[in-house]
C-alpha cells in the first residue's frame, strides 16, 4: 500500500498529468469565464486602434498637403519623397502593418508579465502551500504557470493578428510558413518573460511589490525595443539596450517574415538568440523554484 | 510497544535570531489524536510546516512514518494528508475540480480518483454542492472541503492545523463529528494544532502543551487536569496592592497565587473550605472584594498554569494576522 503511494508520485507520465492538470486550473478560469476571455480578447482589439489608428506616423510624410512656399513642388513628387521617407526609416511605407507585427510582441509581452502576479496569489492563499505539501514536482508549479501565460499570449496573438488584417495589414507577403515560424517566435518570447516575471514572483509575499517590479520592467522593455520606432534613430546607448532586448529580436523575425522588411543578420541568428533566451530563463526559474518557492 | 507514526528528536527552527521552535521531542502514535494546543506565535504553525516538509528545519531529527522529513521529503509528501489553516481550494474552480486536482497531484489514476472524490465528498456532505463554484461555499462547507481534499490520497497520517478556526460553537462541533468519523472510516492518526481548548479537551487523545517554541507538558486531558493537584479560586478586588498576595499566602490549604491581570488566580487544595477564610483576611486587611469565583480545573487553567499567560494573549506577525483574518473572515460567509 504504502509502496504503491510512492511509486505513484515518479515517472514522466506522472510529471506530465500533474503539470497539465496545474495549467488547466489556471487556464480554466479564463476560458470559463466569459467575461474575462471576451476582455482579454477586446484588449488587443483597442490597442490596435489606439496605436496603429491614432498614431499614423505614415500619414505625417504621405498623406500631408504640406508645401513650401515659393517651390511648386508637384504632389507626385512630395509624396514619393515621402515613400522615401518612410522606406529608409521602417522598411515600409505602410507603418500601420510596421506597428501591428510590434503589437504582437506586445500583447505577448503584456500578457507574460501577469504570470508572476498568480503565483503570489496563491501563496497569499495558501493555495501553494498546500500544493508544496504534495508530491508535486516543484518545477510543474512553475511551468504550469509559464505555460499558462504562454497559451493566454499566443491565442491573443491570434487575435490581433486576425484584427489588423481586418483593419487593413499589409498582407502581399504573408505565408503560412511565415505565420508559423512568426509564431514560434512569440512561443519564445512568452516562454521566456513569463520565466522571468515567475522568477521575480517566486519569493514575493504581497502583490504591490509584484506590480511595481512588472510596472518597472515592463514599458522599459516595450519602448527600448524596435515596437513603435526603428532603433537606428535611438541614442546608441539606448540601441544598446534594444539590440540585446529580446522584444525587438522577435518584432525583426515578424517583420521580416510577415512584411518581407530585411533583417540585419539571419533569421537562424535571431532564432538562436531569442531560443537561448527562453531555455536560459525558464532553466533559470525552475532551478530556482526548487531553492525559493518554499519560504 | 506502540508504533510511533510521528517521532520528533530535538527538531528546532530559527528564524534570524529567533527560536520558533526550541529543541522538541515527542511521539504520536499509530492510531491517536494527538494535539499541540498553544497561543499564536507559540511555534504551532511552524512545527507542523516543518513536518509536512513545507519548512527545513535548523536542527534535529523528524521521522514521518519512519521517513526522515529532510531526506525524504517526497515520500514523506505522499504519504500524509495535510488540512492547512487556511482555505486554501480554488475559489474560482468548482469543489469538485479542486478535488481532482489534488487527486492529480498525488498521481492517482482517474478511475481511482473518480471513486475517492465520489466517496469523500458524500462523507463530507458536500456531493450537492460539488458542481458550484467554492466561492459559493459558506465557511463549514470550506472547512468540509478542505478536509476532503486533505483525504483524496488516503493517508495514513493526517495534519490538521486549527481545523475550525474562526468556526461558530455548532459548525465546530459538526467538524469534530466529522474529523471523528474519518479517522475511524481511514484508520488514520491525526496531528491537530489548535488553540481552543475544548477543542483539545474533546477531540484528543494526548495534548502537548507548547509555548515559546517548547513543549511545556505532554499528557493525556485528564492526566493534564489532575496534575494541577487543586481547585481554582479567581478573585478581583478594588484595592489591591502588591502585599496581597503574601497575605493570601498565609492562608492555610492555599497552593499559590499568580496575579494576571487585574484577577487574582489562586490555587487551593479545596477551593471551598478557602474561600471563607479567604474573604474574612482581606476584610481585615481593608480590601474590598470586587468579584470571588471559585472554579474546578479546566483545561484553560491547566494551560495558564503551565504557561503564565492566557490563551488569548496573542502574539502574531501582521503576515500571519492578515492571513487568519482572511480565514475567519471567509468562515463567516
Amino acid at each position: 500500500m504504502e509502496s504503491k503511494d510512492i511509486k505513484r508520485v515518479h515517472g514522466i507520465r506522472y510529471i506530465l498529468r500533474s503539470l497539465w492538470s496545474l495549467t488547466n486550473r489556471d487556464l480554466k478560469k479564463w476560458y470559463l469565464a466569459p467575461l474575462l476571455l471576451i476582455m482579454s480578447l477586446v484588449q488587443p482589439l483597442i490597442w490596435l486602434g489606439l496605436f496603429g489608428k491614432a498614431m499614423n506616423l505614415g500619414a505625417i510624410f504621405t498623406n500631408s498637403s504640406v508645401n513650401i512656399s515659393g517651390l511648386n513642388i508637384p504632389k507626385s513628387i512630395l509624396d514619393s519623397l515621402g515613400n522615401a521617407f518612410m522606406m529608409g526609416a521602417f522598411g515600409t511605407t505602410d507603418y500601420f502593418s510596421f506597428l501591428a507585427v510590434g503589437m504582437l510582441a506586445f500583447i505577448v509581452l503584456f500578457t507574460a508579465m501577469m504570470s508572476g502576479m498568480s503565483i503570489v496569489w496563491d501563496r497569499r492563499f495558501g493555495f501553494l502551500d498546500k500544493l508544496l505539501s504534495t508530491p508535486v514536482p516543484r518545477g510543474s508549479i512553475v511551468v504550469a504557470k509559464i505555460l499558462n501565460s504562454t497559451i493566454r499570449a499566443l491565442v491573443q496573438a491570434v487575435v490581433v493578428l486576425i484584427i489588423a488584417i481586418l483593419l487593413g495589414m499589409s498582407t502581399a507577403h504573408l505565408t503560412v510558413r511565415g505565420i508559423l515560424l512568426t509564431f514560434f517566435a512569440l512561443f519564445l518570447l512568452s516562454f521566456g518573460m513569463s520565466s522571468l516575471f515567475v522568477m521575480l514572483a517566486l519569493r514575493s509575499k504581497d502583490w504591490q511589490t509584484q506590480m511595481m517590479i512588472v510596472n518597472l520592467l515592463n514599458l522599459p522593455l516595450l519602448f527600448a525595443s524596435n515596437a513603435f520606432f526603428p532603433t537606428k534613430f535611438m541614442p546608441s546607448w539606448l540601441q544598446a539596450i534594444a539590440s540585446v532586448n529580446p522584444v525587438s529580436f522577435t518584432i525583426n523575425i515578424g517583420r521580416y517574415l510577415l512584411l518581407d522588411i530585411p533583417l540585419s543578420t539571419t533569421l537562424i541568428n535571431e532564432f538562436a538568440f531569442l531560443g537561448a533566451f527562453a531555455l536560459i530563463f525558464s532553466v533559470v526559474s525552475i532551478v530556482l523554484s526548487w531553492r525559493f518557492l518554499r519560504e | 510497544m506502540q508504533n510511533s507514526v510521528i517521532n520528533v528528536d530535538g527538531l528546532t527552527k530559527k528564524f534570524g535570531n529567533f527560536t520558533a521552535v526550541d529543541h522538541i521531542r515527542f511521539d504520536v502514535y499509530e492510531g491517536e489524536i494527538f494535539g499541540f494546543l498553544g497561543p499564536n506565535g507559540a511555534g504551532k504553525s511552524t512545527t507542523i510546516k516543518m513536518l509536512t516538509t513545507l519548512l527545513s528545519p535548523s536542527e534535529g531529527k523528524a521521522k514521518i512514518l519512519g521517513h526522515d522529513i529532510s531526506k525524504e521529503q517526497n515520500t514523506v509528501r505522499s504519504l500524509i494528508g495535510v488540512v492547512p489553516q487556511e482555505y486554501t481550494a480554488d475559489e474560482d474552480l468548482t469543489g469538485y475540480d479542486n478535488m481532482l486536482l489534488m487527486a492529480d497531484m498525488y498521481g492517482l489514476p482517474r478511475s481511482v480518483s473518480k471513486k475517492r472524490i465520489a466517496d469523500l465528498l458524500s462523507m463530507v456532505e458536500l456531493v450537492q454542492a460539488a458542481k458550484r463554484k467554492v466561492n459559493t461555499y459558506s465557511g463549514g462547507m470550506r472547512r468540509r472541503l478542505e478536509l476532503a481534499m486533505g483525504l483524496v490520497n488516503h493517508p495514513k497520517l493526517l495534519f490538521l492545523d486549527e481545523p475550525t478556526l474562526g468556526l461558530d460553537v455548532q459548525t465546530r462541533s459538526v467538524m469534530w463529528k466529522y474529523i471523528r468519523s474519518m479517522k475511524k472510516q481511514y484508520r488514520m492518526t491525526l496531528f491537530l494544532t489548535t488553540h481552543y481548548l475544548e477543542e483539545a479537551d474533546s477531540l484528543c487523545d494526548r495534548i502537548a502543551i507548547i509555548d515559546h517554541g517548547k513543549i511545556i507538558k505532554i499528557g493525556t486531558p485528564d492526566e493534564l487536569k489532575e496534575s494541577l493537584g487543586g481547585d481554582f479560586i479567581q478573585l478581583s478586588l478594588k484595592n489591591g496592592d502588591s502585599k496581597v498576595i503574601s497575605y493570601i499566602k498565609s492562608i492555610q490549604g492555599i497552593i499559590g497565587v499568580r496575579k494576571v491581570g487585574n484577577v487574582y488566580k489562586i490555587k487551593a487544595r479545596k477551593a471551598e473550605e478557602s474561600a471563607p477564610k479567604l474573604i474574612s483576611l482581606l476584610v481585615r486587611h481593608k480590601y474590598e472584594v470586587e468579584r470571588l469565583s471559585l472554579e474546578k480545573p479546566s483545561l484553560d487553567e491547566v494551560y495558564l498554569d503551565y504557561t503564565g499567560r492566557s490563551l488569548r494573549d496573542e502574539e502574531v506577525s501582521s503576515d500571519e494576522a492578515a492571513r487568519e483574518r482572511r480565514t475567519v473572515r471567509l468562515s463567516r460567509m
